[in-house]
């Protein structure tokens, strides 16, 4: 096996017994990247000097017996993360030169904890997409079959760990947009409680709802990253202040005796057959560790998405004026007054699902319209909100699928945007309500594309999500599976 | 059609986006499915619900008052597209 293919935990520990070195873990993964990067597109800028650099600096920290858990790992982080002095575009043309004079604090973290940022990950545009096909750099392709795509917004870091183009790496998740990308490649991946993870110099979307998180290839290196990048942050005003546990003590809890609750409402609408069969397999793992299960409802849950629709583009509409060609970006060569000057630079900056959130949330906050769409979306995702804290009176987590389908092929959903937005139904409620949520690869289509499940478990509950992952990746061997490339 | 032509020039006047004609005749077939989409959530009884801005309970965090290095009016430039001496360059905004 190649340094490239093992797991950031098992890595870790090869370092502390001097079996390896960060410069060479970070050289094999450099070398992936060259031999597979061009087939998949996973990054939108890498930096391999610098990475050396820092793999160099790290293995003097382990010399020096100064090292901490994950000190010398190859890291890639989403490209909406600010990286100071490293261009950070959100994949879009209109930050297409945009270098932060600042790094986000998860950067910052990952810095003191002496990891090694490879570069940033490929993305949808401004991360709106299930797909990673808005970029404005091409899309991602996925590692098991390149015709389709690899899930979305954050595709290029899920790819990047199925291919061993990243140990581990960092996404966000506004509506699905770890969770989905994980499933679809057949990695694991979390997204936090709204407030547990600093969004500080995280280029904003859709703010009460957007939430960095991990990606990685099993629950430990999901702990592993938690313990890193959880905390509160004085510099963002939603960060929670609380004490966060060692995620990776849940590891090897037992899960006997745990109450898993089904909600009906997500398992109606399931049609297609090998989710379904995952879901089935799924139950009898659970099962078999003593697990008990719930059938439950949340009533309110098939207005989500509609009420996501609404919400996410009316902040995505507000957060993204900024973009107006004065302060940074990019600006139009020919315009006609200052008006003009913003309504070209962003024409031509911003791509077309980009405009079409703009417009729609625009829309949805104009006047006359303001109570019928935004302010009947708010009053619903507190209904749906009660909907799970009434379910989690019933039960530890609730099970369900992450996505209604296998990965679909590239270009299949371009043009039909609620079909493209259909793909994140499993995924939405969970942002809306601001919970964690967890996607694990459960098994694998009659096509042997990956299919993943999902977790949810009460607001500041990962600790829990950890813990049934971990059971879950010790009875099967899923996530232990790679595309061969 | 819940949404005409003209709302979709209104809206995009509002967003600042310069549209042309192809995409303002896109976007409004679109804007329709879309919102026709939305239709589902008037079923929903809401008038004794309270709104929802997000899932955290908001309030006004308090520091101390210590001064910090901020960004230096030359970091602050380095990304704009048009500079003059320490400022960023615009269009005459004022006749």
């Amino acid at each position: 096996m190649a340094l490239y293919e093992y797991t950031a935990g098992r890595l870790a520990e090869m370092l502390r017994t001097k079996e390896t070195s960060s410069v060479e873990i970070t050289r094999s993964v450099l070398e992936r990247i060259d031999a597979v990067e061009e087939k998949l597109r996973c990054y939108v800028t890498v930096s391999p000097e610098e990475a050396v650099k820092m793999a160099e600096e790290a293995d003097r920290r382990l010399a020096a017996g100064d090292g901490k858990p994950l000190t010398g790992i190859p890291i890639a982080i989403k490209d909406n993360m600010c990286w100071k002095g490293h261009r950070t575009t959100c994949a879009s043309k209109i930050l297409h030169n945009f270098h932060p004079p600042y790094d986000s604090t998860v950067v910052r973290l990952l810095k003191e904890e002496g990891i090694v940022i490879l570069g940033s990950a490929n993305m949808d545009e401004f991360a709106m997409g299930s797909s990673t096909e808005t970029s404005h750099w091409g899309p991602t392709r996925n590692p098991w079959n390149v015709e389709m795509i690899p899930g979305g917004s954050s595709g290029g870091s899920a790819a990047a760990v199925a291919a061993g183009e990243a140990v581990v790496t960092l996404g966000s998740d506004t509506g699905g947009s770890i969770r989905l990308p994980a499933a679809f490649c057949g990695v694991s991946g979390m997204k936090p409680t709204y407030g547990a993870v600093s969004r500080y110099g995280l280029v904003a979307y859709a703010s009460s709802l957007d939430q960095i998180g991990p990606i990685a290839r099993d629950a430990r290196d999901i702990a592993l990253l938690l313990n890193i990048i959880c905390g509160h942050d004085p510099k963002d005003s939603t960060s929670v202040p609380r004490d966060y546990p060692n995620f990776s003590n849940s590891l090897d809890k037992p899960v006997k005796g745990m109450k898993i609750g089904l909600p009906r409402e997500f398992f109606d609408k399931l049609e297609d057959p090998d989710v379904n069969r995952v879901m089935k397999d799924a139950r009898q793992i659970y099962r078999s560790l003593g697990v008990s299960f719930v059938d439950l409802s949340l009533p309110h849950l098939d207005y989500a998405l509609a009420a996501y629709y609404i919400i996410a583009p009316s902040e995505a509409s507000s957060n993204l004026a900024r973009y107006d060609g004065v302060k940074y970006g990019f600006r139009a060569e020919n315009f006609d007054g200052m008006i003009d000057m913003y309504c070209r630079s962003r024409a031509e900056g911003f791509g077309a699902e980009v405009k079409r959130r703009i417009m729609l949330g625009t829309y949805a906050l104009s006047s006359g319209y303001y109570d019928a769409y935004y302010l009947k979306a708010a009053k619903i995702r507190t209904l749906i909100t009660n909907d799970f804290r009434k379910a989690f009176e019933e039960c530890d987590a609730i099970l369900c699928p992450t996505a209604p389908s296998p990965p679909f092929r590239i270009g299949e959903k371009m043009d039909d945007p609620i079909q493209m937005y259909l793909t994140d139904v499993f995924t939405i409620p969970v942002n809306m309500a601001g919970l964690p949520g967890m996607a694990i690869p459960g098994g694998f289509s009659s096509d042997g594309l990956p299919i993943g499940i999902q977790l949810v478990a009460s607001h500041f509950e990962e600790a829990r999500l950890v813990q049934l992952s971990s059971a879950f990746q010790k009875e099967t061997d899923h996530h232990l599976k790679r595309p061969s490339l | 059609m819940k949404i005409t032509t003209e709302q979709v020039e209104y809206v995009a006047l509002l967003g600042r986006l310069a549209l042309t004609s192809e995409e303002k005749k896109k976007y409004s077939a679109q804007l329709d499915d879309i919102l026709k989409y939305m239709d589902m959530l008037a079923e929903v009884p809401t008038d004794d619900v309270e709104p929802m801005a997000g899932p955290v309970k908001l309030f006004t965090p308090l520091r101390e008052d210590k001064v910090e290095p901020s960004l230096s009016v030359e970091d602050a430039l380095r990304n704009a597209p048009a500079v003059a001496g320490s400022s960023f360059r615009v269009p005459k905004v004022i006749e």
